[in-house]
Parts: C-alpha cells; sequence; structure tokens
C-alpha cells in the first residue's frame, strides 16, 4: 500500500519503513525559537552542557515583544542575543524582520519535504510550501539543541479536498474557520492534515499559509499542501536550492476525507472563547466591537493587507472603533507600503505597526481592556488571550474586519464589494 | 514489581480536571502539585493516593491544553503509570517526556475494577492482578529509554554525557 506525505517524510528521515502510529527518533532539519528562547536557554543550561549540537539548525526570530516593552522583556531579549553570540548562532533574526513563521518562510528555510519542529503551536504554517513542521515544547526544543534528535509520532491524516471557487469577498479565513467549525477544535488531535483538490492548487501561498497556520487550531500535529508549481515559483525568488516534492500515493491509507465546496461558504467569524465557536458572519451582524486588528501570523501579508486596503479605500473607519494594523513582517510591509496599501489604510484612520506579533498575545501594544470587544484577524479568541479576562474576541477575514471597521459594527464585507 | 491500586476513570479525561488551569502559572513545588492532582475529577484522589498506584482512563485520556504539569502532577503523587485506551498526543508526550510510563491498551481498562490490586511487569510488559495477567504491547525502543532513564531531562543529560566519552 503506499504512503501519505507525512509517512514519506518521516521514513525518509528516521531511514525506516514507518507508518501511522510508529514512533521514530528523527534529526529535524531546522529548530525554531522566538522570544522563549530564553527559557529555552535556561532549560538547555540545565543538561549541563557547553555547545549547542548543530549550530546552523537553530533558527531564532524575536517578534513576540518587539520592541521590547519593558524592562524584563528587554533583559529577555538580551539574554537571547548574548547566547547567539556565544554559540555563534547565524540564523537569527533581530526585532527588525517580522513574525517568525512568516520570516521563517521568506529566509528559505522551508523547503518541500524538509522536517521543522518548533517551539510554538503555529510552526504548522510551512506546510503551505510542502514541509512536515510540527509545534514542540520548550523541554523539547532545549533537548534538540543539545542532542540534535528528537523523538515523533508518525500521525494519521486527514484528507481535505476543496473544489469550487470562492465568492468575491471570501477568503481563505473563512475557509478554514468553517471547516474548524464544522469539525471542532480537537476533530485533527494527533494528526496531519492535508489540503488537496483543485481549488486547494488554486490558492495562493499567502492563502495556503492562513489554512496551515489554522490546522493548529483543529488540534493537527502538521497540515499542509503539496508541493506545486505555485511553490517553486515562490521559492525559485528566495533559495536557488533544488526542490524535491514530496506527495501522498494514490492508494495511502487516510483516516477520513472531508470534502468542502468552496461556492458555497460565506463570511464566517470565530465567536468567543473557543475557535471552533464559528457562526456565519449573518448571525452575528450588527454587533458592536471597540478594536480591530489586521496582521500576525495568520494575515498579515500584503494579499490580506489589500484585501483590507480595498475596502477601506476612500472611507473612514468609525470613530467609535479603533483599527490595529500589524504587518507579518518587514518584507510584506515594504511591498504593502510600495503599492500604496499602507497609505490607504491609513488615511482611513488605522494605526500601523511594526511587523511582529504586536496585540495577537496580550502583551503590549493595543491591550483589550475589561469589557472591550475585539474582532481580529489572529488564529485565537482563548479568553484573555489579547489583554483582560473580561474581554471578548472575534475572528474574522481582513475584508470582514475592515469591512465593519467602517460603520463600527460587525457586518457582511460584501456589503462592500 | 511494584504493587499498587486501580484509579478508574472515564473517556476524554481532560487535562483541566487533571491539573487546574488557574495554577499553571503558580510557581509550585513537587509535593503541592500532586496535592491538587485530579483535583476537579476526583476530590479524594490527592489525599488517598499511594505511592505506585495506577490510573486507568479509557479513551482520549489527558485530551485539552498543552501544560506540561497534567503529567507531572501524577507522577508526583506516586502514580506508577496510567494505562487508558488511547491518549491526546500533548498528554502523551508531556507524559513520557516526564518520565511517566503510559500503557496503551483496548482491553486493560475494562478488565481492571476500581480499588484492586496490580503490578506491571515493564520486562514482560504485563499487567497482573489476583485474577489475569493482561499483555500490552510495549512501547517503542526510542520511548521506553526515555522512560528508562526518568524523563527527557535526565535522558538528554545522560545522552550528552555518553557521547561525550
Ligand atoms: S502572531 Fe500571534 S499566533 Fe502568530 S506567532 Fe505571533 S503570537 Fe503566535
Amino acid at each position: 500500500m503506499g504512503k501519505t506525505f507525512s509517512e514519506k517524510v518521516l521514513s525518509a528521515k528516521s531511514g525506516k519503513d514507518v507508518r501511522a502510529g510508529d514512533i521514530v527518533t528523527v534529526s529535524p532539519d531546522y529548530i525554531l525559537s522566538h522570544d522563549n528562547s530564553a527559557a529555552i536557554i535556561k532549560k538547555f543550561r540545565m543538561f549541563g552542557v557547553e555547545r549547542v549540537s548543530r549550530p546552523e539548525k537553530i533558527v531564532i526570530v524575536l517578534d513576540h515583544v518587539t520592541p521590547a516593552s519593558s524592562e524584563k522583556y528587554a533583559q529577555n531579549h538580551k539574554e537571547i542575543r548574548e547566547f547567539v553570540k556565544e554559540q555563534g548562532l547565524s540564523h537569527f533574526f533581530d526585532i527588525n524582520n517580522g513574525i517568525c513563521h512568516q520570516v521563517f518562510c521568506e529566509q528559505g528555510f522551508a523547503l518541500p519535504g524538509k522536517l521543522i519542529v518548533g517551539s510554538d503551536s503555529h510552526t504548522t504554517s510551512y506546510g503551505s510550501l510542502g514541509v512536515f513542521s510540527a509545534g514542540i515544547g520548550r523541554t523539547e526544543a532545549a533537548s534538540v539543541w543539545a542532542t540534535n534528535e528528537i523523538w515523533l509520532r508518525v500521525p494519521e491524516t486527514i484528507k481535505i479536498e476543496l473544489s469550487g471557487k470562492l465568492k468575491p469577498g471570501v477568503s481563505a479565513k473563512d475557509v478554514i474557520l468553517k471547516i474548524i467549525g464544522d469539525n471542532g477544535a480537537d476533530r485533527a488531535n494527533y494528526k496531519a492534515v492535508e489540503f488537496i483538490g483543485p481549488a486547494a492548487q488554486e490558492f495562493s501561498i499567502s492563502s495556503r499559509f492562513v489554512l496551515c497556520n489554522m490546522a493548529a487550531e483543529m488540534g493537527a500535529k502538521n497540515g499542509y499542501f503539496p508541493a506545486d508549481k505555485t511553490v517553486e515559483e515562490y521559492l525559485s525568488s528566495i533559495t536557488g536550492e533544488k526542490i524535491e516534492p514530496v506527495c501522498s500515493d494514490e492508494d495511502a491509507s487516510f483516516e477520513s476525507v472531508l470534502s468542502y465546496d468552496l461556492s458555497l461558504i460565506g463570511p464566517q467569524v470565530a465567536c468567543p472563547h473557543t475557535v471552533d465557536n464559528v457562526k456565519p458572519v449573518s448571525e452575528v451582524e450588527g454587533l458592536a466591537f471597540d478594536q480591530g486588528l489586521i496582521g500576525t501570523c495568520t494575515n498579515g501579508r500584503l494579499e490580506d493587507l489589500k484585501e483590507a486596503a480595498s475596502i477601506l479605500k476612500g472611507k473612514k473607519i468609525a470613530p467609535s472603533v479603533r483599527v490595529i494594523v500589524v504587518p507579518a513582517s518587514r518584507q510584506e510591509y515594504l511591498k504593502a507600503l510600495r503599492e500604496g496599501v499602507m497609505e490607504t489604510l491609513i488615511e482611513a484612520g488605522c494605526v500601523v505597526l511594526n511587523p511582529g506579533c504586536g496585540p495577537c498575545l496580550g502583551a503590549h501594544q493595543g491591550v483589550l481592556a475589561p469589557g472591550e470587544r475585539a474582532l481580529s484577524t489572529a488564529n485565537r479568541n482563548f479568553r484573555g488571550r489579547m489583554g483582560s479576562r473580561d474581554s471578548e474576541i472575534y475572528l474574522a477575514s481582513p475584508a470582514t474586519v475592515a469591512a465593519s471597521a467602517v460603520g463600527g459594527k460587525l457586518c457582511d464585507p460584501r456589503k462592500y464589494l | 514489581m511494584k504493587k499498587g491500586r486501580v484509579w478508574k476513570y472515564g473517556d476524554d479525561v481532560n487535562t483541566d480536571v487533571i491539573f487546574p488551569g488557574k495554577y499553571t502559572y503558580t510557581p509550585m513545588e513537587p509535593e503541592e502539585m500532586a496535592s491538587h492532582a485530579l483535583e476537579d475529577l476526583d476530590s479524594d484522589f490527592a489525599s488517598q493516593v499511594r505511592e505506585n498506584d495506577v490510573i486507568v482512563g479509557g479513551r482520549n485520556f489527558g485530551c485539552g491544553s498543552s501544560r506540561e504539569q497534567a503529567a507531572s502532577c501524577l507522577k508526583y503523587a506516586g502514580v506508577q503509570a496510567v494505562v487508558a485506551q488511547s491518549f491526546a498526543r500533548i498528554f502523551f508526550r508531556n507524559a513520557v517526556n516526564q518520565g511517566l510510563p503510559v500503557i496503551i491498551s483496548e482491553e486493560a481498562p475494562d478488565r481492571l475494577e476500581k480499588g484492586e490490586e496490580v503490578s506491571i511487569d515493564f520486562q514482560r510488559n504485563e499487567i497482573i492482578t489476583q485474577r489475569a495477567r493482561i499483555p500490552f504491547a510495549p512501547l517503542p525502543d526510542s520511548v521506553q529509554k526515555i522512560l528508562d532513564a526518568g524523563g527527557l531531562v535526565p535522558y538528554t543529560k545522560k545522552k550528552i554525557g555518553r557521547d561525550k566519552s
């Protein structure tokens, strides 16, 4: 019988013929961490070892609280910079680069068929480029730094077949919210999610990123699109490395197959306080909110900023709301600047922050007060995630957030098409 | 082989009832962590558990959040192993990495009774009761080695020591 993508990658890496359910010990190609590197360094020191095993495999991006918002965070960053120097780590990206997952892809570390682990749950994002990538814990990350190996269970695979054409005003974010809402936040626990079918191939890299990023919110270990021409074209501008795509065999065994016709999906919103509490926008229309957020690793790329700008062009956001825009990376920021997208957003009344995680995790730059409500393009709406435990977060697409900002109330973006 | 008693629970025992979320950001000594183990599922557990007792669950044991404490509080409470029909991904990883043995068995949870005495033969891969010997599939070698070392931190330390010498 044939093999799934995950079975193939983990067989190749472990040098054994493995199947779903087997456990392998492997050396990842790269290991990513961010501001939490300071905590990983502490764990690493506990091993009583002086040097990391493979410095060239360690990628560190400072993004979570950048620039540092307090003495504590500043100290955190300082410890990381010192460690980078001490260990001679060359893949270090300081605060001027952007969100770790976006930067990781831009820098050419994410290549089809590679095995990547990261000390962040949204490491699943690189599946957009045909990578096997999974999130791990901090102790585990420290252990990989020290030993260059980790044990992984080979996941079963859920295949999600996408067909049909998206309607105007509807985007990848609505698709993944719909899928998570239908199937639940633990449907893909310990499993791989493969996005396939004619409509999957139509998706841009940026849109694929959205789906793989949020596969983590279904509990998935990894999510991925088979690497195709679109991936090849994207990567050819980044790296000269030869690309060797890995794809599931036709006769591989899948845990289940789900099918979605994209033409039937409308704008969606995830209501507090779980990502699977999803409703069509029409059911919550008219809800007032205080803060809009356009950005984060989920929706902070040029494609998303453009989507928002196309609605906000020539309009002003309502005086009752504030809208924060955080580009995912310096590169995406520059592209948006050059295309005049940022100008449109600023003219509409948005506040633009430096590329990074910004308010996504409630640490700085737009924290919510008790009783406030946010409408955000991020990937999580857990209680207290953006500040007060008594605030609420609704998740939606950039188009929905932009359209809603105009009237100050949640609304269907198709109204402005 | 160590003898202990069975504590039996059902399907979907989640990490919130194993170790309540409200304590996750409070630094705690092992003893105090043990005193909150299974607090919201079985209020007798923490006060009555004895060294080497065994927890038996159904499907999807340890579902929910990624907190490492859900595994370590059971270990600190003296639990010698958790037996279940299946485990949630992160709990399974955390248990192994914290040095808490996990046994996956379709039949054992049905055949074990609350309060009965059991011992576990990790050499022969058998759960032994007064009435029966229930075999279970061994864990893969690489995982067993981490458990044998007592968890990922001691394992990594040992491995580094070996690699150096
Ligand atoms: S933007 Fe938000 S979800 Fe993405 S890496 Fe940063 S904190 Fe995590």
